[in-house]
């Protein structure tokens, strides 16, 4: 069968990231970026299932500027076979993304559709739901396992209390947890391969979309700082604070 | 403006969460109606009913709502929306999971994790981990947003007097079938309702010694346990403990963090805390930096003394 899976390029995870003065958001000058961990964890997942044999053809989409397209590359060298970078100029809202994503999933019939849960820059976690909604598919969040068998999956997820399985149809959208796996590195003689895979170029008219949002940003501001704290030398003296200082206790 | 709030229950409690999301709705303003969607979950409504602020409630008790499966509710939830200015559901992994979904049903966009309400159409959401707050206005006909329960003070679970209505709309997609549930059972305070959290991280070397060192302190002081990443990770504790970005958001009064670094996603998920310790053997630790109180010493000795001495 074929899987999508979905990366996004986004600030890498450990940069500590500035507002800019003006408020408009966040600076995005000069920093590092990367694929998103959570769309890296989908990747990784596809090339486990291509490794056991349930999958045969791993097509990674990215939806971003003209240089999302290395991380479409940096997907390929984990293993994806071919690309398709949608490129739009400006941020979109998530229902557009999906509605792009739609486009795609009607032309390329995947059976399964990977994706990260959450991207780490808007912190939404929608897309991959709003894509099941979308195809009137079954949608397996948040999922720690997935075990495909014929024509369903069996998704294992991380909810509040605990775990829960459930059993979706195929073809199923599948949005990844931290601990469905842990990403491989990419050697260098796959990286080298990866320049030479296929990547198509698309805009979001070609699937009828508009590149827009009905969610205007109307400013981004720091979070409110925390006062400075104080060292305590003893548990006696911490226990004294929290007592009579902080009155928590 | 008309709100409708999506009930967060096991079908035979109602969940806390809903109290935080009921009170932003009543910031946001007007009619409140609660949706409880599930299976023999007559109870639920009624407590639902009960609930300060809510003028109604709309039960849609049916087989195919029993484990809230999204494809399932949803289509409910879309279905029954329709009318109202706003649909809101808490930030819990089954708000997420089900309202992006009814969102694109509705042809809408949504917002997650509000922690303010400017205008009834202007909200306020963390970005970037917590690093940023951005302020989103939306033009939708219709305004779908989850709600960070945190950021809410909850309301009276008594005191309302609603009116209990069947919805006897089924939406059962068959696309998706619950098969089973690992629940993790305890008899501490729920963590992201807990008055004290004590969270432990990789410093504390082990699940074992987690439990050694951080159990008495947690029972002495009636607090919930969280944990690290790390902490999760390495199979110390399992993962619903995880407090973090990508893990629960917890905010209490006093949060105590011992054995754990800080890192950016972690802080993320409990810099809200009112007051917070970190008790850490580098002195250098990221914690420190958002603590209130910093002791710099030997877990293996300081919370145990700290234990002994509440």
């Amino acid at each position: 069968m074929k899987a999508l899976v979905a990366v996004k390029r986004v600030v890498d995870a450990n940069v500590k990231v500035r507002v800019k003065p003006d408020n408009s958001g966040v600076d995005l000058t000069n920093v590092k970026m990367s694929i998103n961990p959570f769309c890296e964890i989908a990747v990784e997942e596809a090339v486990r299932l291509k490794e056991k044999g349930t999958v045969s053809e791993i097509l990674v989409v990215s939806i971003g500027p003209k240089e999302a397209q290395e991380q479409i590359r940096s997907a390929m060298a984990l293993g994806a076979d071919r690309g398709i970078l949608v490129e739009i100029a400006d941020e979109i809202g998530a229902l557009e993304v999906a509605k792009i994503l739609k486009g795609i999933v009607e032309q390329e019939k995947p059976e399964l559709i990977l994706l990260g849960k959450q991207a780490i820059d808007d912190d939404s976690n929608q897309v991959g739901q709003m894509l099941g909604a979308l195809l009137g598919a079954g949608q397996g969040t948040f999922a720690s396992i997935v075990n495909v068998t014929g024509d369903k999956v069996q998704v294992t997820r991380e909810v509040d209390g605990g775990l829960q399985t459930v059993e979706l149809n195929l073809p199923a959208i599948i949005t990844t947890d931290l601990r469905l796996n842990e990403p491989r590195y990419a050697a260098l003689p796959n990286i080298m391969k990866a320049r030479k895979k296929p990547l198509d170029v698309k805009s979001p008219a070609d699937y009828g979309v508009a590149a827009t949002t009905k969610l205007k940003t109307v400013k981004v501001e720091p979070p409110a700082e925390r006062k400075a704290g104080v060292q305590v030398k003893s548990v006696d003296e911490l226990v004294a604070k929290l007592k009579n200082e902080a009155k928590v206790i | 403006m008309s709100i409708l709030v999506i009930a967060e229950h096991d079908n035979k409690a109602l969940n806390g969460a809903t109290l935080n999301v009921v009170a932003a709705a009543q910031k946001i303003g007007g009619d409140i109606t609660v949706l409880v969607a599930g299976s023999g979950a007559q109870a639920v409504a009624d407590q639902a009913a009960q609930v300060a602020g809510v003028s109604k409630v709309l039960l849609a008790d049916n087989a195919a709502y029993a484990n809230q499966l999204a494809e399932n509710v949803a289509a409910l939830v879309a279905q029954v929306g329709t009318g109202y200015s706003h649909i809101l559901a808490a930030s819990t992994s089954n708000g997420k999971n089900v309202l992006p979904r009814a969102a694109a049903l509705l042809d809408v966009s949504m917002i997650s994790d509000i922690i303010a309400v400017e205008s009834p159409t202007t909200f306020k959401r963390p970005i970037y981990a917590g690093n940023a707050i951005a302020t989103v206005e939306s033009s939708e006909s219709i305004v779908l947003a989850t709600v960070r329960g945190t950021a809410f003070d909850p309301v009276a679970t008594t005191g309302g007097s609603a009116t209990v209505e069947a919805v006897s709309d089924v939406q059962d997609a068959g696309i998706s079938k619950f098969i089973s549930e690992e629940i993790v059972k305890s008899e501490r305070p729920e963590l992201t309702a807990a008055r004290i959290v004590v969270s432990g991280g990789r410093g504390v070397g082990s699940g074992e010694n987690y439990h050694k060192i951080l159990d008495p302190l947690a029972d002495k002081l009636g607090a919930a346990q969280g944990a690290s990443r790390a902490a999760v990770d390495a199979g110390f504790v399992p993962n619903d403990m995880q407090v973090g970005q990508t893990g629960k958001i917890v905010a209490p009064d006093l949060y105590i963090a011992v054995g754990i670094s800080g890192a950016i996603q972690h802080l993320a998920g409990m810099k809200d805390s009112k007051v917070i310790v970190a008790i850490n053997k580098d002195e250098e630790a990221p914690i420190n930096a958002v603590a209130d109180y910093w002791l710099v010493g030997d877990l293996n000795t300081v919370v145990p003394q700290l234990a002994s001495q509440l």
